[in-house]
């Protein structure tokens, strides 16, 4: 059972998608987990034949346990011992006899209690139907939407009936099992990780325009988002700023060569995951969107892969355009960066010496202070600023 | 396809982006993004639904008359062949 991301240590098998006897090879889907994030895909990390499943559907498994026997090409059919699969270090060439271990050090807690098996995935049903203005109500009051008695979809008039007045004193909610997942990771990250933090204002109108050109003739399924270019300026301003990339394990920065970019997605109904953009320093703008499209699609499915949860070297996190001016993110344990960008808006600026109305917003960096310091911060941050004042040479 | 048509495909579309808001419980006239809560991904989705099921070419310089749930269906019914 290969790392699920640093938030998640076991998730339960449910599909078991190659039967014994079948070849696999590297990069094969051959499981599924449900976890506090939805369904998690398990790929096989290196070729050969299924020999056995070692474990059950329906059973609880543990991150690093062993799920399968693979017998690598030429190896005995009779071999007894289990020997585990996949394995999750990304770094290729895993000898058949590698046992397959959580590559992050455990966290000193115990995992927190689960308190209700609840998929996280959206579904339709999984929570009260509720108009906008009744959940802006409810939120700011702090009403608890299940102890709200409503034949269907609760309104205003619910809320401001008198018999759940009651709830207005607001008892404590069960918390979901994503948001318990989120809380671990970063209470981890709060404890572990000395962070700093740095802003920037930065001028996104060359950027928009290039969206807007690139967008003008093309059809829907063929446009780009402003979060593709920040993705790819982030990405390229990497190559030079490397001690923001990568993990930081048992004492030592690993740096990455690779640019795995967690991309934060929000979860409707409340949760926020940050699968990984693999290889993002290698592709092309538009190859960049597609894969953020489909990422961000499966993300809201529950239907992401393990590795896309355990191996982003860096997160990004974009507020979108209903968002607020600034963000101050939380690092990912064990990475060691998160680049933020809020809301865009149009503000007064000088440019070309003339104040000018132009599309602004605020660009941040959290990083780890054990790796890196606030000037190599400053030169970063203004490395992912020229970047987006010249989009078309991304 | 008629007005009525598209507006069935158009709640149909927005319920699968976004199936906790029920469609005849917004606000028709106001922001559309803020009443479903969707972000710029599901909203480029809807567009690219839209015009695959329509048949019809949704230029990006058009999502001004697209702000609320009615603006989006009368553009829609105003380009599609009745």
């Amino acid at each position: 059972m290969p790392s699920l991301g640093a938030d998640m240590e076991a998730g339960t098998l449910v599909e078991q998608l190659v039967q014994p006897g079948e070849p696999v090879k590297r990069g094969d889907v051959i499981a599924a987990v449900e976890t506090q994030k939805g369904t998690i895909e398990i790929e096989v990390f290196q070729d050969g034949t299924l020999q056995e499943w070692l474990v059950d559907l329906g059973t609880k498994v543990d991150v690093g346990a062993p799920l399968a026997t693979i017998l690598a090409e030429g190896e005995a059919t009779t071999e007894p011992a289990p020997e585990p699969t996949p394995n999750p270090n990304p770094t290729p060439a895993p000898k058949p006899e590698h046992v397959a271990q959580e590559p992050e050090p455990k966290p000193i807690e115990p995992t927190p209690p689960q308190p209700q098996q609840q998929r996280s995935s959206p579904k339709p049903d999984s929570r009260p139907r509720i108009t906008p203005a009744a959940r802006r109500r409810a939120a700011q009051q702090g009403i608890d939407l299940s102890s709200i008695a409503s034949k269907g979809t609760i309104t205003l008039a619910d809320l401001e009936s008198p018999t759940p007045k009651a709830a207005a004193t607001p008892k404590p909610a069960p918390v979901s099992s994503m948001r318990s997942a989120i809380a671990s990771a970063m209470s981890r990250s709060n404890r572990e990780i000395p962070h700093y933090y740095l802003s920037h204002a930065v001028d996104l109108t060359a950027a928009d325009d290039f969206v807007t050109r690139f967008n003008a003739d093309r059809a829907p399924q063929d446009r780009l988002l402003l979060g593709a270019v920040y993705a790819r300026a982030l990405a390229k301003a990497l190559s030079k700023y490397t001690e923001f990339n990568g993990h930081y394990i048992d004492d030592a920065f690993h740096q990455s060569g690779a640019v795995h970019l967690g991309f934060a997605v929000n979860i409707r109904g409340g949760g926020l995951i940050a699968p990984a953009l693999f290889d993002a320093e290698a592709k092309p703008i538009e190859d960049l969107m597609t894969d953020l499209r489909d990422l961000v699609e499966r993300a809201r499915t529950g239907r992401l892969r393990a590795r896309e949860l355990s191996e982003a070297t860096i997160t990004l996190t974009s507020l979108g355009d209903r968002g607020v001016d600034q963000l101050y993110g939380v690092i990912y344990p064990p990475q060691v960066a998160i680049v933020g960008l809020g809301t865009p808006r149009l503000q007064p600026a000088v440019h070309d010496g003339e104040v000018a109305p132009r599309l602004t917003s605020s660009l941040t960096l959290s990083a780890d202070h054990r790796v890196s310091d606030g000037h190599r911060g400053a030169l970063f941050l203004k490395a992912i600023d020229k970047n987006l004042q010249r989009p078309e040479q991304l | 396809m008629n007005k009525q048509d598209i507006e069935t495909a158009v709640k149909a579309e927005l319920n699968r982006i976004a199936p906790d808001i029920d469609a005849d419980d917004i606000d028709r006239s106001e922001n559309l993004r803020d009443e479903f809560d969707i972000d710029s991904m599901d909203f480029l989705n809807l567009v690219t639904a839209l015009s695959k099921l329509l048949g019809l070419n949704i230029p990006e310089a058009d999502y001004d008359q697209m702000e609320s749930f009615d603006d989006l269906v009368g553009y829609l019914s105003k380009k599609a062949p009745a």
